[in-house]
């Protein structure tokens, strides 16, 4: 099977890869491209551990071809924040102890960023809904849905 | 998904011209992906993916004077974005954002939702009581299709296999219209409906109804309008109508089976609930959306 080499734009790097057709993106991510933050929890779209932005949109990176990806812009959880930084949400995660065995927890970062870069005063209600394709066994949740809402008001603090 | 090969056409006349070259059922099309992904590693044989979205017409939506014209592999997160549809088409609207999560929805699109003809679809509903159209590009040119017609069965629609869906097209509604869509699903998210119903509700200027289409999702083979609900709606200011006359009627167009999801006395019951409230929110949401 002859390989496709792809070029796309991955947390502000121009980066190029070869791929074959039946590849998803996730399995790029992490087999080719070393950026292994992203996880594979269900690889059916039910789980969101492998949640990525694609050209803005967020989606999950199990759904995608890696072959889709040519000239997409795309950003994983290693390019939420600066490297050796976190990013707030990241740094609320931590504070309200919002993860345990950590599997769902780059899903749950980038979506939540997501959210908040469209919405970024939303409801606990908002925040629930939105997150509801990010499954997490461990937390029950709750602490999650606090880290966001936090991070949200420290987000719109730091914007004034 | 051993040996897919995968192009990606960047215009309609290019993607029909490939899939014309392909012997009957080695191409599949790709829009959002959420459904074909799944379904290629137990396909057991080789398939040409035909990617849809590098091809602007069917990744764009437009609102012209007519109506609506729907690129089929748009994806609903963006779909649900677009100026102005949300407050003219608010079923449909809500329809489309309750497919899957924010990421599927990020993936999904209504053409796949279409074309996919799961007896569940969300969007089916709605699109049937706006009396959508199904625009579809062969190698003979350009036919249209009403929407209620498209779904043939469970996973089957009309498009023949040389054939894609190159627009949905809404009609604009008269002055005095709105929709609405309503599923049952056991979780508050993330899952498919036991039971839908949509309506689409026109009032005249003197406050009666004088149009009214009801559709019904996951109670048959495919979704089903319900045009025995018109006689009991037509004519009617909407303070006089009988809810429960609608519902049972659509109760009795359903033929739902039993599953993990409902058993079929239950779904034909909801159904009917659904129905009747779909009508109300339409008639209450008129004189809140566009004149």
């Amino acid at each position: 099977m002859t390989k496709t080499h792809v070029t796309a734009t991955i947390n502000g790097e121009t980066r190029d890869f070869l791929c074959e057709p039946h590849q998803t993106m996730l399995d790029v991510l992490r087999l080719e491209l070393g950026l292994t933050g992203s996880k594979e929890g269900c690889g059916s779209g039910d789980c969101g551990a492998c949640s990525v932005i694609v050209d803005g949109v967020l989606m999950n990176s199990c759904l995608m071809l890696a072959v889709e990806a040519k000239d997409r812009t795309i950003e994983t959880i290693e390019g939420v924040a600066p490297k050796d930084k976190l990013h707030v949400i990241q740094q609320k995660f931590l504070e309200h102890a919002a993860l345990q065995c950590g599997i769902c927890t780059p899903g749950f970062v980038v979506s939540a960023k997501a959210l908040l870069e469209e919405n970024p005063d939303p409801t606990e209600e908002e925040v629930r809904y939105y997150l509801a394709g990010n499954l997490c066994r461990c937390t029950g949740y709750d602490k999650i849905i606090r880290s966001v809402l936090d991070a949200a008001a420290t987000m719109r603090e730091e914007a004034r | 998904m051993a040996g897919i090969e995968y192009a990606a056409p960047d215009d309609l006349s290019s993607a029909v011209a490939l899939l014309a070259k392909q012997p009957p059922g080695r191409a599949r099309l790709l829009a959002g992906g959420t459904d074909l992904l799944l379904a290629l590693p137990k396909a057991g044989q080789e398939h040409l993916v035909v990617d849809l979205k590098r091809i602007p017409d069917l990744t764009t939506t437009t609102l012209g004077e007519d109506g609506l014209r729907i690129g089929p592999a748009q994806c609903c997160a963006l779909f649900t974005k677009e100026p102005d549809v949300g407050r003219i088409w608010p079923g449909l609207t809500e329809a489309a954002a309750l497919i899957g999560s924010s990421q599927v929805q990020g993936r999904a699109s209504i053409g796949g939702n279409l074309c996919n003809a799961s007896p569940a679809a969300d969007t089916v509903p709605s699109l049937i009581v706006l009396g959508a159209v199904a625009e579809i590009t062969g190698p003979g040119g350009k036919r249209t299709l009403p929407v209620a017609e498209f779904t043939t069965g469970p996973g089957r629609n009309a498009l023949g296999h040389d054939e894609i869906l190159s627009a949905i097209l809404v009609p604009r509604p008269p002055r005095r219209s709105a929709d609405a869509y309503l599923r049952l699903i056991p979780r508050s998210e993330m899952d498919i409906a036991v039971a839908g119903a949509a309506a689409s509700i026109s009032l005249d200027e003197g406050g009666r109804i004088n149009r009214a289409a009801v559709a019904i999702g996951a109670v048959a083979p495919t979704a089903r309008a319900v045009p025995g609900v018109e006689p009991l709606l037509v004519g009617h200011k909407p303070t006089e109508i009988d809810p429960e006359g609608v519902a049972d009627v659509c109760r009795q167009a359903a033929s739902p089976i039993s599953d993990r999801r409902g058993t079929a006395t239950y779904r034909r019951q909801v159904v009917g609930v659904l129905a009747k409230r779909a009508v109300l929110i339409a008639i209450d949401r008129i004189g809140r959306t566009a004149p």
